[in-house]
C-alpha cells in the first residue's frame, strides 16, 4: 500500500524539483516567522492526517461538530504513506497556506516542523502531561517546549507461537536474545525470528530497537550520535549474526511489515517483532488463529526497549482560529475520546490509565504487555534533519546485514555520518 | 502546360521575395500565442530551476534551535558538489545506472518491439486477439505494473518458483537491475511494437512482391526492404524510449525501493534532495539530467536519425510529387 503513494511521488518528483524549487526560491528570502504567538481566534478549522482507515476520526469530528456548531472541524485526508503525508504538510508550510490547522504529525517529524517554525508551541500548562505515557510526551517536545500533543502511540512487540513453544516444553516467552535462540533450537522445521529489514524506515526502527535493547543508544540525550560503542555493536551483531546463523531467515532482508506478517501467518516463523496492529489481523488468519500471543521484546540481558511509533497533534503556524484548534486537540486527547478511539480503531492511546481498564483489557488482551513495552520504549533520534539521519542509518545497517561491511565498519561510518546531521 | 512551367520559376521567385516579409510577420503573429504558452510552460520552469540551482537554503540552526531562514547565493557550488563533492559517488552511481538501463532496455525493447510488430502485422486467425494482448502491458500504469512485478519478484514469488532457485531480487545487487530491466522491457516493448506496426502498414505490398519475384528470401526482404522502410518510424520510437528511460523513476522506486544503490537513477536522487528540502541541489541535479537528456537526444538525431523532422518534411513533399510523376517529368523535359 505504501508503494501506491510512491506513484504520485514519482509523478511529483520531476515537477517538484522544478516547480517547487522555483516557487520557494522567490518567497523564502523574507524572515520573520512567528515564534510563539498567542493561540487566538475561533471559527472553523481543519484536521490534516493520513487516511482515516477505520472511519473513526470522522466520527469523533462529528461528535465535536455537534457540540461546537460555530467551530466546526473538517477532516482533510492525506495519502496513506508517512513520507507523503510529511511532504504534503511541508508543502502546506512552504506556501504558508492556512488550509491545514491541526496537523497529525508522525512522531519523528516533530523536531523538523518545530525548528522550521511550521508549528506553534503549545501551552504545556494546559495539558496534564503526567497522565500521558512519558515516552510519548517526549516525542512531542523540541528543546524542552511542547509542539505536539501525544495522541496515538505504537511500540514493537514480540509475537510468538505459543502452541509451538508448548509442544517444545517451553513455559514462558524468551526475555533475552540468548533464550530466544535456545528456544528456537528446540523447535525444528520453522524459521526462528524476523522483524522488518528491507531498506526503509522499518529498518531504522529495528536497528534502534536492537541497539537500545543491548543497553546502547543511537543518539544520546544531548542529541549527539553514540553508535561507536560496544553496546551498539552488540545490538547490530544480534541482527548480523542472526542472518549469518540462519536464526533470521535470509528472505527477511526483503521484509516490510506486511511481508513479515504474511510469513508469520503462513506458519514460517516462531517469533516476530511487529507492531500491535497485527493482533487483530492474525486472529483472523486460519493457520495461526488462537495459537499466538505477544510479549515484550527480548534484549541482550533482559527485556528489550522497543522503538516508539505514533502520531501527535500540532497546530500549523500559518493557520487561523488557533484557540479552537487547541480546544479540539484537548478534546481528542481526553480520556473519553482516546477510549472511544481505541475501541473503534484499536490504535494504542497515549493516556497511561486506559491500559489498566479491565473492560478494555478484556477486549484487547495485549494491553498490559503493550503498556510494559511502552514504559520501556525509546524514541528514534529526534533530529531536525530526520530524513537524512534515517537514510544514513539504513545505508550503514543494510550494508552490515548484507555482509558488505563488518559491524565495526558500519558503525564507525554511521557515527561519522550522523555527526554533522545531528548538530543542533 | 509548357507556358506555365517556363513562366513558373521566375514568377514564383518574384512572388516569394515579395511575400517573405508580409507572410513572415503574419506567421509570427499567428504563432505568437504558441510561443507565449511555450515560454510560460517550458521556458519559465527551466530558467527558474536553473536560477534555483544557484542557491542553497539555510540548514543551520540559531541559538534557540530554529532553522536560519533564507536562501544564499552559492554560484556553481551545487554543480561542483554534484561532480566532486562528498556525495559525488552517489551521483556517478546513479549516472551509470541511468545510462546502463537506457542502453540495455532500449536495445531489448527495439528488438522485441520489431518482432512483435512483425507478428502483429501478419494476417492470421485471431490477429485482433494477439494485437490486443501484446498491447495490454503498455496500457497498465507503470506503478501498477511495478507492484505486480514486485509480487512476482518477492522471496516466495513466481519468479523464484519458475527458476527453482531462491534469489532475493529486491535486495542490492545485479539481480535488482535485471528485475528492473525485465519489468521495463515487458511494459514498453509493446510501445515500440505499436509504432513499428504503424510503419509496417504503410509499406506498399508491391515492394515486397517485387522483391520476392527478384528472388529475395525472407531474411533479405526484412533486412533490405522492411527495415529501411520502417527506419524513420523506428527511430522516432527509439528516441521516445531513450528520453523516457533517462528519466525513469517510478519503476525502480516501487519495484526495488528508494535508496537502493543498485537501481538508483538520477531522478531518484533529485527527488530525494527535494524531499529533504535541499531545493538548490535538487534543481542542480534536475538541470544536469536535463542537459544529459538534451545531449543524448541531439546526438541521437545527429548521428543516427539524420534529421528526423527533415526526413518527414521530405517525405511529405516527395509523396505528392511522386503521385503526379508523369506530368512533372514531361514538364521538366520541356524546360530543359
Amino acid at each position: 500500500m505504501a508503494s501506491i503513494s510512491t506513484i504520485a511521488r514519482g509523478v511529483v518528483a520531476v515537477v517538484a524539483t522544478v516547480t517547487l524549487a522555483a516557487a520557494c526560491g522567490s518567497g523564502s528570502k523574507t524572515k520573520s516567522a512567528p515564534t510563539s504567538q498567542a493561540l487566538t481566534g475561533r471559527g472553523p478549522i481543519t484536521l490534516a492526517q493520513g487516511k482515516d482507515t477505520s472511519g473513526n476520526v470522522q466520527h469523533l469530528i462529528d461528535v465535536w461538530n455537534k457540540a461546537h456548531p460555530q467551530e466546526t472541524v473538517r477532516l482533510i485526508e492525506l495519502p496513506e504513506s508517512a513520507d507523503q503525508q510529511r511532504q504534503q504538510m511541508v508543502q502546506n508550510a512552504q506556501t504558508k497556506s492556512d488550509a491545514y490547522t491541526v496537523l497529525n504529525l508522525d512522531v519523528v517529524n516533530t523536531a523538523e516542523f518545530a525548528a522550521n517554525r511550521w508549528v506553534t508551541a503549545l501551552p504545556k500548562d494546559q495539558f496534564d502531561l503526567s497522565k500521558f505515557l512519558p515516552a510519548a510526551v517526549r516525542t512531542g517536545e523540541y528543546r524542552g517546549a511542547l509542539y505536539a500533543a501525544p495522541w496515538k502511540t505504537d511500540a514493537g512487540l514480540l509475537y510468538y507461537r505459543k502452541d509451538l513453544l508448548q509442544k517444545a516444553g517451553i513455559s514462558a516467552p524468551p526475555k533475552t536474545w540468548a533464550e530466544m535462540q535456545t528456544d528456537c533450537g528446540k523447535i525444528k522445521g520453522v524459521g526462528c525470528y524476523s522483524g522488518q529489514f528491507d531498506k526503509y524506515e522499518g529498518l531504522t526502527c529495528n536497528f534502534s530497537e536492537a541497539v537500545d535493547s543491548a543497553g546502547g543508544e543511537v543518539v544520546d540525550d544531548s542529541g549527539k550520535p553514540n553508535v561507536n560503542t560496544p553496546q551498539a555493536k552488540q545490538g547490530l551483531d544480534f541482527l548480523v549474526q542472526g542472518f549469518k546463523s540462519g536464526m533470521i531467515p535470509k528472505e527477511a532482508i526483503t521484509y516490510e511489515e506486511e511481508d513479515a506478517r504474511r510469513a508469520f501467518e503462513a506458519g514460517k516463523l516462531v517469533f516476530l517483532r511487529q507492531w500491535p496492529y497485527q493482533w487483530a489481523l492474525s486472529n483472523k488468519a486460519a493457520k495461526v488463529k488462537g495459537k499466538f500471543d505477544v510479549a515484550p521484546l527480548p534484549g541482550l540481558n533482559g527485556p528489550g526497549s522497543p522503538t516508539l511509533g505514533g502520531h501527535n497533534l500540532a497546530i500549523s503556524s500559518f493557520a487561523k482560529n488557533k484557540a479552537t484548534a487547541l480546544d479540539f486537540i484537548k478534546y481528542l486527547t481526553s480520556p473519553d475520546t482516546e477510549r472511544a478511539n481505541l475501541l473503534a480503531s484499536s490504535e494504542a492511546p497515549t493516556l497511561a490509565a486506559l491500559y489498566d481498564e479491565p473492560t478494555l483489557q478484556k477486549k484487547f488482551p495485549y494491553l498490559p504487555t503493550l503498556k510494559a513495552s511502552l514504559l520501556n520504549a525509546k524514541p528514534r533520534p529526534q533530529a531536525v534533519r530526520y530524513n537524512d539521519v534515517t537514510t544514513a542509518i539504513q545505508e550503514s545497517v543494510y550494508a552490515a546485514l548484507t555482509g558488505k561491511s563488518t559491524t565495526d565498519q558500519a558503525l564507525a561510518e554511521l557515527q561519522s555520518k550522523l555527526g554533522p546531521l545531528t548538530q543542533q | 502546360m509548357t507556358t506555365t512551367t517556363t513562366a513558373g520559376p521566375a514568377a514564383a521567385r518574384r512572388r516569394r521575395r515579395g511575400d517573405v516579409q508580409g507572410s513572415g510577420r503574419l506567421a509570427a503573429t499567428l504563432l505568437s500565442p504558441t510561443f507565449i504558452v511555450l515560454a510560460l510552460v517550458v521556458g519559465y520552469p527551466v530558467i527558474a530551476a536553473f536560477r534555483e540551482s544557484l542557491y542553497q537554503r539555510g540548514q543551520g540552526l540559531d541559538a534557540q534551535g530554529f532553522v536560519v531562514q533564507g536562501d544564499k547565493f552559492v554560484g556553481l557550488r551545487n554543480y561542483t558538489d554534484i561532480f566532486t563533492g562528498p556525495n559525488s559517488g552517489a551521483f556517478w552511481n546513479a549516472f551509470w545506472n541511468t545510462t546502463f538501463f537506457t542502453v540495455v532496455t532500449v536495445a531489448l525493447e527495439t528488438v522485441l518491439g520489431v518482432a512483435m510488430a512483425l507478428v502483429m502485422h501478419r494476417a492470421f486467425r485471431g490477429r485482433g486477439f494477439v494485437r490486443a494482448s501484446i498491447l495490454v502491458p503498455w496500457a497498465i500504469p507503470t506503478v501498477v505494473s511495478a507492484l505486480l512485478w514486485r509480487w512476482v519478484f518477492q522471496a516466495d514469488g513466481v519468479a523464484n518458483a519458475v527458476i527453482g532457485k531462491q534469489v532475493l531480487w529486491t535486495t542490492e545487487g545485479f539481480h535488482a537491475k535485471i528485475a528492473v530491466i525485465i519489468a521495463d522491457t515487458w511494459k514498453t516493448a509493446p510501445f515500440v511494437g505499436l509504432l513499428v506496426l504503424a510503419g509496417l502498414q504503410v509499406i506498399p505490398r508491391e515492394v515486397h512482391e517485387a522483391a520476392r519475384v527478384d528472388g529475395a528470401g525472407a531474411w533479405a526482404g526484412f533486412w533490405r526492404i522492411t527495415l529501411p522502410m520502417v527506419k524513420p518510424v523506428l527511430l522516432v520510437a527509439v528516441l521516445f524510449r531513450l528520453l523516457d528511460v533517462l528519466r525513469m523513476f517510478d519503476l525502480p522506486a516501487v519495484l526495488i525501493g528508494l535508496h537502493k544503490d543498485s537501481v538508483e537513477t538520477l531522478t531518484m536522487i533529485a527527488y530525494d534532495e527535494a524531499t529533504n528540502l535541499r531545493y538548490g541541489p535538487a534543481a542542480a541535479y534536475a538541470t544536469v539530467l536535463f542537459v544529459y537528456v538534451a545531449v543524448v537526444a541531439y546526438a541521437f538525431v545527429k548521428l543516427l536519425g539524420a534529421d528526423i523532422i527533415g526526413d518527414m518534411r521530405q517525405a511529405r513533399t516527395a509523396r505528392p510529387a511522386s503521385a503526379k510523376k508523369k506530368p512533372l517529368t514531361s514538364a521538366r523535359k520541356v524546360t530543359t
